[in-house]
């Protein structure tokens, strides 16, 4: 009998093994393929947790560098207290931001300082806005763009680091950039790290590579805040059920044993 | 048949167990599904609020929302207060005293829902009826409340609640 | 023939309302072949997988708004802020693809174990139609989110139905309810994605009553001769369908937990764009074999028919197959060409994710004749010239002659303590 369960579930394994790789097809297909660097993260694999430190240095990133002109609409400054900060570290970070509220009882819309329960504010009031200042390119909201590119952490990173010299023959169009790993290799978005381009509050050195690092792990943070959760969730789940499971089968067993 | 016995009873063991485990399992699996209806983190987020009193000037209310509902927060003249304390408590139909209900005397700070049946009283603006007894009037169905927002007169039994609030600087209170 | 119960409550009520008796009757006592292999337990799988679809369902729509400008941040609010809101919805992503994982096989096995043939036609058709419920359901739920796979697929399939001549464009207008996929839609296909589950609840009823009319076919494929062939369900088949179930949830865990996206696309992550169009439009994985279908004709009409018909052809299946014998395993032949369909609708899946050019468009074509090929030639010709290997007497017959190889015999010389 265990020969037949074992022949069932491999069955089904190769055959989900065989839908995988040809649901995995998309991924391939999506332009001529860029190989970029596989980085290893402390938040992969089933046991991975955001590494607190590289959280907060990213989010210092965020805010010196990219905040001018990306959005991080869907996190809210009370979040930031997955990043390790404590109630009025969150109040004077939120404080800094201007929200528009409103209206008043005039019927104005007002500015006030933020709050924790807001919303990190947007650098520009619409889409149409953020192209107008940019040359008509628009700087997508950061909030799900590491769950919104295929093996997107490795992507980003990738692209953080990426502004290199075009070469020779390469046709640049005119304010745009040259990126070994975006798609067609102009991207209208200019190098934004440098090196040292934020002085680290911990003393880590700011390189590029450290900078696209810290700055990747906070953003797959945005992404994905409930990650740690849910992988602690999942190995209670499955260590649950294998013993469940276990149980079920030798029930089983019993129950048929006097079928002949 | 001893055999059979031992057997049967192996097997009851283990149904038993397994039953116990999944309904361990089914237990865990419902409760995500009955806290989801809990108020989510954003509306928990906004569950407490501060504001700073003394941006209101005196002998004026502003009214804030918190928690779905209007917060009356009313700077009262040295007369108010005179008035509200004046007051012998053997009139009130809730009695409390003054002090009670104001943590400093001159702000008074209460959810403006009338507890008669939910209505927002009038009396917040400057040119708003304010009863006649110097507070707060509900139109709904004539409930009037005095400058303390104790009920004087009208069908509403109680007085006008005061939320759990405190001073956590001078002039700022946070409420919730 | 009421059963006769203990409990008085029970008793008194059964009196009056017989509920107890036709539970007992039909999941208790119910009289099924004791031969039935793991391949059997698809069936219940898929009625616990739409009972996990709508519950999590009924939940989501707690907190789902069906506005365009609010679809996507109402998601993400229960990815973010509600309790449990991530879980619930990965296990209703997940659990669409793991539906269809559970119906393909349950629908393979049928077809391999010639499940469709007399007297269960009914039956058979019965489950194309709750396959084709569950497709319109899957795709008006993908479009909820409002991501840039959400409208661009909105808009492709909707599209589908401007090939029909003369009224097609006015039919496209009346399914948007406007001039492009917009907040019309959206509303109608919430409300349509929350009613059609419990149609399909309506036809799961019907797909039983049929089943319980003859009962389960079986491996051997040959009718049951007596008791003898026979056990009760409870608790022989609950107790099996129960592993089965711990065996499926630790596979619909891991992908849960630890790769809750990896069925899904990233463009969805990305807030609907009426004016910019992802590179490459793929639907879900599990329509890729008739996305694949529908790509494989150059004409409009044509393809949209052909896709139609990949399915409309399961219908008149029973009547395709005229092979008195069932299971595949006395059908020599048959059980080839079974795998070779198999193999080719993997590979339509594979080339319904690959762009419509070269090599591809020659090969899905290819795939495509190949699939009508098997229904609406082959299967007919197989029933005249296949030589059929003999059946057994009976199902207890060869369990006990030959001594093993069907499930819930061999363990039992084991088991004894």
């Amino acid at each position: 009998m265990i020969a037949r369960l074992t022949t069932t579930i491999a069955a089904v394994a190769v055959a989900a093994g065989a839908w995988s790789f040809a649901v995995s097809g998309p991924a391939q297909a999506a332009g001529p393929a860029i190989e970029y660097p596989q980085h290893d993260w402390s938040f992969s694999g089933p046991f991975g947790t955001f590494d607190r430190g590289a959280l907060q240095r990213g989010f210092q990133v965020y805010k010196n560098i990219c905040s001018g002109c990306h959005a991080l609409s869907y996190v809210a400054y009370r979040n930031l207290e997955d990043l390790g900060y404590n109630e009025d570290e969150i109040k004077a970070i939120a404080a800094q931001a201007l929200v528009v509220d409103g209206p008043n009882d005039d019927g104005e819309m007002f500015e006030r300082s933020g709050i924790p329960a807001d919303r990190f504010v947007s650098p520009f009031p619409n889409e149409k806005a953020a192209r107008a200042a940019n040359g008509g390119a628009y700087p997508p909201d950061l909030s799900l763009i590491v769950k919104a590119r295929p093996d997107g952490a490795n992507y980003l990173r990738a692209l953080l680091v990426g502004y290199v010299d075009p070469p020779a023959d390469f046709n640049l169009m005119p304010g745009m950039n040259y990126n070994a790993y975006f798609s067609g290799h102009q991207i209208a978005m200019a190098q934004p790290l440098w090196g040292d381009d934020v002085t680290f509050e911990d003393g880590t050195a700011a390189t590029i590579e450290q900078q696209a690092e810290d700055l990747t792990t906070f953003l797959a943070w945005a992404a994905e805040p409930e990650m740690e959760e849910r992988k602690r969730a999942g190995v209670m789940t499955i260590l649950f059920l294998l013993v469940f499971t276990g149980l079920l089968y030798a029930t089983k067993r019993k129950i048929w044993a006097d079928v002949h | 048949m001893a055999e059979t016995h031992e057997g049967d009873s192996r097997r009851d063991f283990l149904m038993i167990t397994t039953t116990a485990v999944g309904a361990v399992g089914a237990a865990c699996v419902a409760w995500p599904f009955i806290d989801q209806m809990n108020p989510a983190a954003d509306t928990l987020a906004l569950a407490s609020i501060e504001f700073d009193v003394s941006t209101v000037p005196e002998g004026q209310a502003v009214t804030l929302t918190w928690r779905g509902k209007p917060v009356f927060v009313r700077h009262r003249t040295p007369k108010e207060i005179e008035e509200a304390r004046e007051v012998p408590l053997d009139e009130l139909r809730d009695p409390q005293t003054d002090a009670e209900r104001a943590i400093k005397p001159e702000y008074l700070v209460m959810v403006g829902v009338c507890t008669h049946l939910g209505c927002v009283p009038l009396g917040q603006s400057v040119s708003d009826p304010k009863g006649d007894y110097d507070g707060w009037f509900c139109p709904c169905h004539g409930s009037h409340y005095d400058s303390s927002g104790r009920i004087r007169r009208g069908p509403a039994p109680l007085n006008l609640p005061v939320p759990e609030y405190q001073y956590i600087s001078d002039t700022v209170i946070r409420i919730g | 023939m009421a059963a006769n119960f203990s409990n008085p409550v029970v008793r008194w009520i059964d009196h009056r309302l017989p509920v107890f008796t036709f539970m007992h009757h039909e999941l208790h006592e119910y009289p099924t072949p004791k031969n039935l292999s793991y391949w059997w337990n698809f069936g219940s799988l898929a009625g616990i997988a739409l009972v996990i679809m709508i519950v999590t369902g009924i939940t989501l729509a707690m907190h789902y708004t069906p506005h365009v400008d609010h679809a996507f941040d109402s998601v993400e609010r229960i990815m973010r802020d509600v309790n449990y809101g991530w879980l619930i919805r990965y296990i209703h992503m997940n659990g669409a693809s793991f539906f269809f994982i559970v119906v393909y096989i349950h629908i393979f096995r049928g077809l391999y174990f010639g499940s469709y043939k007399a007297p269960r036609e009914i039956l058979w058709m019965l489950g194309v139609v709750i396959l084709l419920l569950m497709m319109a359901t899957a795709f008006m739920g993908y479009v909820l989110p409002w991501g840039q796979m959400s409208f661009w697929g909105a808009t492709v399939i909707t599209n589908l139905f401007s090939a029909i001549p003369l009224a097609g464009e006015s039919i496209v207008t009346w399914l948007w309810g406007g001039f492009s996929v917009d907040n019309a839609t959206l509303n109608r296909f919430f409300s349509l994605h929350f009613l059609l589950p419990f149609v399909i609840v309506g036809v799961v009823v019907l797909h039983i009553v049929a089943l319980h009319r003859f009962g389960s076919n079986n491996p051997l494929g040959i009718d049951v001769k007596g008791p003898k062939d026979q056990i009760p369900f409870h608790p022989y088949y609950t107790i099996k369908d129960a592993f089965g179930l711990g065996v499926f949830l630790i596979f619909f865990s891991a992908f849960i937990f630890f790769a809750p996206n990896f069925l899904g696309h990233p463009d969805n992550y990305i807030p609907a764009n009426p004016l910019v169009t992802p590179a490459h439009i793929v639907p879900e994985w599990y329509f890729l074999p008739f996305y694949a279908i529908l790509r494989a004709v150059p004409d409009k009409l044509g393809g949209v028919l052909l896709m139609f018909g990949a399915i409309a052809v399961l219908f008149i299946l029973p009547w395709l197959d005229r092979s008195p014998v069932r299971s595949g395993q006395f059908r020599p032949i048959f059980k080839i060409f079974f795998w070779l369909l198999v193999i080719d609708v993997v590979v339509l899946t594979w080339l319904g994710a690959k762009p419509a050019e070269g090599w591809y468009v020659i090969g899905t074509q290819i795939a495509t004749v190949w699939y009508f090929l098997h229904f609406l030639v082959i299967l007919p010709l197989l029933s005249i010239f296949e030589t059929p290997k003999p059946l057994p007497k009976s199902i207890s017959e060869p369990v006990l002659g030959a001594g093993g190889g069907f499930a819930g015999a061999t363990a039992a010389p084991r088991e004894k303590v």
